[in-house]
């Protein structure tokens, strides 16, 4: 059984155009309390991409690359947090690129600054500005199937529809909706990202199909960040593999596991 | 000269090129990105880049985030 599950495994990547990972965990870099916190449960994880932000230099004191803190075996995935239009998307994706020498953007267009939800309509006016400027287009967006096909149709290599809000925690809030996008989007690359807060919910967005999850906080914020940097990992693998497994229908009433046939009188 | 880096206001003397302007902030060349008036300046054209009056330029670099 052991070996069944191992080739299970191995022979199964996430592929974001043409980016093979081993990992379907990508993490984020932020609200750690250390460097070094950061980067042992960066290794704890087993992630392959992690996403760093854009932000301006500070004019009055020297700053440390941040980048020399990360595994440089790592992928990085750039972000676009913090943006509020489609225009200061495109502008932090152009300036990351210019220095990651990646196409990889997290296209982040917020709407509102207490949810932290997606401004759809932005989100896809950027994305079609990137993708015709030869990035690789990863968008956060709303859990929502019309939004989805729509991001896929300007071209999006993977799409990320958030769990619960940013940092909440929460976990899947809606897992109807992500089981339909599924379902739909056969051939979609689907990354849950935002709002997991354990490791029983990334499980839980690996069964419902999605291919990947995204998480920062759950990872930051636990007491012990390595080790609940490898619970999602397992999280991750278990669910992905219960998903191919294919699970058993929910049923009302019990049904017997032994055979009725031969019980003693 | 008045030109805005990273939206403060700030009095330079001479006309200098972007690619002297980073040095004299004394910021590291290297894992920076800089853009002149909302449009990226690639590295190998800063130092052709001569900056003028009221000229906006934004200096970024990356940090640890995730999300929002």
């Amino acid at each position: 059984m052991s070996r069944a599950v191992t080739a299970v495994s191995s022979e199964e990547k996430l592929i974001v155009a043409g980016h093979v990972f081993s990992s379907r965990l990508i993490i984020g870099t932020g609200k750690y309390r250390s460097y070094e916190e950061m980067r042992s449960a960066h290794d704890a994880s087993g992630a392959e991409m992690v996403t760093v932000a854009v932000r301006r230099v500070p004019l009055d004191r020297s700053s440390e690359s941040f980048l020399d803190y990360l595994n440089p075996s790592l992928q990085i995935l750039p972000n676009t947090a913090g943006c509020y239009t489609a225009e200061d998307a495109v502008r932090t994706a152009r300036l990351a690129r210019e220095v990651l020498q990646t196409d990889l953007v997290k296209l982040e267009v917020i709407g509102d600054q207490t949810t932290l939800f997606p401004d759809n309509e932005q989100t896809l006016e950027a994305a079609r500005v990137l993708v015709k400027e030869g990035f690789v287009v990863l968008p956060y967006f709303n859990d929502d199937l019309i939004m989805a096909k729509k991001l896929l149709d300007a071209g999006c290599a993977a799409i990320m529809p958030l769990a619960a809000p940013i940092g909440s925690g929460l976990g899947v809030q809606n897992p109807a909706n992500l089981r339909i996008m599924r379902e739909q989007l056969p051939d979609a690359t689907i990354i849950v990202d935002a709002g997991v807060g354990t490791a029983s919910d990334a499980a839980i967005a690996m069964e419902l199909g999605a291919d990947g999850v995204l998480m920062n906080t759950a990872i930051a914020e636990a007491k012990d960040p390595a080790r609940m940097a490898t619970a999602m990992k397992l999280a991750i693998e278990a669910g992905r593999l219960a998903y191919l497994a294919g699970r058993m229908p929910k049923r009302l009433y019990a049904s017997a596991s032994s055979p009725l046939a031969g019980v003693i009188k | 000269m008045r030109i805005f880096i990273n939206g403060e206001s700030r009095e330079l003397s001479g006309t200098p090129s972007l690619a002297e302007l980073i040095t004299q902030l004394e910021l590291p060349a290297t894992r920076i990105a800089v853009e002149l008036n909302r449009e990226v300046v690639r590295r190998s054209e800063w130092s052709g880049t001569m900056l003028h009056e009221d000229d906006r330029v934004e200096i970024v670099h990356f940090v640890g985030g995730g999300a929002g």
